[in-house]
């Protein structure tokens, strides 16, 4: 019964989240800075990730061709499939969160611990909308990310390909335009979308309803992980099973 | 001036404060005392309204807040300052920035006219050399005279103060409690305090209310404090030897 309590909960958080906007001034610098940090800052891990796991999918491809009749161009076009249709978007989100959601739970769950959120709610200030909606509203920018993912997995898996000697660079070029679906990228970016708000979302309740100290600001955190991941599989596989069959 | 009427709160079904009246004075500073677990910040906090309670009223003035619509309690808020125990400072905000952040949310005043009422409120406080520091890199009873200032920054008519000593060396507490009592005299507010120091029971009580698992045991003040043949107040106030040494030396000089 617990979990529908949080549901509900979680929902009635998302209701007051887009009640009583605070001063535009004000969540503009917020919007900034939460860009900054949730975004920005992720790009390096996430570009590093990208590039070398594009090699390995591009090298465990080459290495279960082993019928010769096959043709090399295969490794470009798994690799591109791979990276776009799952390894950018869902991998790289439970990536995200575990960097960005656990971040987004310790820095509200800190500021539950030390009163900062009491302070604010004295105020008179409607603190889901001042601490919640930047975060959401920048997470709007996460398909940026995995632009980038995308970009630097296919990058990864042709130089792997290359200097590695599974096949030559025309090939692996003609495998990454082969029976290109523009649909695809819709369908990576619409999954994209709907993960960066469970991203943005799922860490701020375990933060913003955090209760206890220091320890649980950590036990938060691992759970937030558990269940922003459990909630990205389930999405993943509802907007697969709509959009792709 | 705020009243609070036959207040009840409870938590899961157990009762945390149980029908608690009375009224906290304009221009005084006023106490809640009693051992942790009394449920001093439940009162505190459910008059400031982050706790809904479940019977009972609370004025402030002639207002009750629990009929009042949100645009209301919402005014009513910015006339209300509180001082965490903690000071619950925001980290990322230096001290500048933290006390001009109410201006900042709740005014449409300009950047130099926040940072003259700033300058106000931190010469107030006697802050010196902080306005561009951050809060961990000043000290425990500087981060108190900030969270003093962003307190009285909007001029409010009601402070709030949740354990303000607490975790400050006597002197330091001694300087905290003055200036709050300067400042509630000086600007005629509405000062609650939840302390159980009792230095600043002795020094600033002008109004003190005791609680004890969760009822109004005593109501009197700093004054009547050391005269009381209340049990549970004399055993609270008096349990160390230096107090009840305090208590036999005012009684014998104003016999």
């Amino acid at each position: 019964m617990i979990i529908i309590h949080h549901i509900g909960a979680y929902f009635l958080m998302l209701q007051k989240v887009f009640r009583r906007f605070v001063k535009w001034s004000v969540l503009k610098e917020l919007i900034i800075k939460d860009i900054d940090a949730l975004i920005i800052g992720s790009i390096g891990i996430v570009a590093f990730i990208s590039f070398f796991v594009g090699g390995v999918v591009a090298i465990q491809t080459a290495l279960n061709l082993t019928n010769p009749f096959l043709p090399q161009y295969l490794i470009g076009f798994a690799t591109r499939q791979s990276v776009i249709l799952e390894f950018a978007p869902t991998f790289i989100s439970i990536i995200m969160a575990g960097k960005v959601g656990s971040f987004i739970t310790s820095s509200l769950g800190t500021m539950r611990v030390t009163e900062q959120i009491e302070a604010l709610k004295v105020m008179g200030i409607n603190t889901y909308n001042y601490l919640i909606f930047p975060k959401i509203v920048a997470m709007f920018f996460y398909p940026f990310v995995i632009v980038v993912s995308m970009f630097l997995g296919i990058i990864g898996g042709y130089f792997a390909s290359i200097y590695g000697g599974f096949c030559n660079s025309a090939d692996f070029i003609q495998g990454i335009q082969l029976d290109f679906i523009p649909f695809h990228i819709g369908y990576a970016f619409l999954k994209t979308i709907i993960f960066s708000f469970i991203l943005a979302t799922v860490p701020s309740y375990h933060g913003y309803f955090l209760k206890g100290g220091a320890l649980e600001v950590g036990k938060a955190s691992t759970t937030s992980f558990v269940w922003t991941s459990v909630l990205i599989i389930i999405a993943n596989y509802l907007i697969t099973q709509l959009l792709l069959t | 001036m705020i009243v609070v009427e036959n207040l009840y709160k409870s938590f899961d079904g157990v009762n945390v404060l149980n029908d608690i009246s009375t009224t906290f004075e304009k221009g005084k500073t006023n106490l809640i005392i009693g051992q942790s677990g009394s449920g001093k910040t439940i009162l505190l906090k459910s008059i400031l309204g982050l706790f809904n309670i479940d019977k009972g009223n609370i004025y402030f003035g002639n207002q009750s807040i629990q009929n009042i619509s949100n645009k209301k309690r919402s005014v009513l808020r910015q006339e209300m300052g509180m001082v965490f125990q903690g000071s619950a400072l925001f980290d990322s905000m230096t001290v500048e920035e933290n006390i001009m952040f109410p201006m900042r949310m709740l005014t449409k005043k300009s950047f130099e006219e926040m940072q003259s009422r700033s300058n106000e409120v931190i010469k107030r406080v006697n802050l010196i050399n902080a306005n561009k520091k951050l809060p961990s890199e000043i000290s425990g009873g500087m981060q108190k005279r900030v969270a003093i200032a962003r307190a009285i920054v909007m001029n409010p008519k009601y402070l709030f103060c949740d354990e303000p000593n607490s975790g400050l060396d006597p002197n330091t507490s001694t300087i905290i409690d003055n200036l709050i009592q300067e400042i509630t005299q000086e600007f005629q507010i509405t000062t609650v305090i939840n302390t159980h120091d009792m230095n600043s029971v002795m020094e600033i009580g002008e109004k003190i209310i005791f609680l004890q698992n969760g009822k109004k045991e005593w109501e009197g003040n700093n004054k009547e404090v050391f005269k009381t043949e209340n049990e549970a107040v004399g055993g609270f106030i008096y349990s160390s030897n230096l107090f009840k040494k305090v208590r036999e030396v005012y009684l014998r000089d104003n016999a």
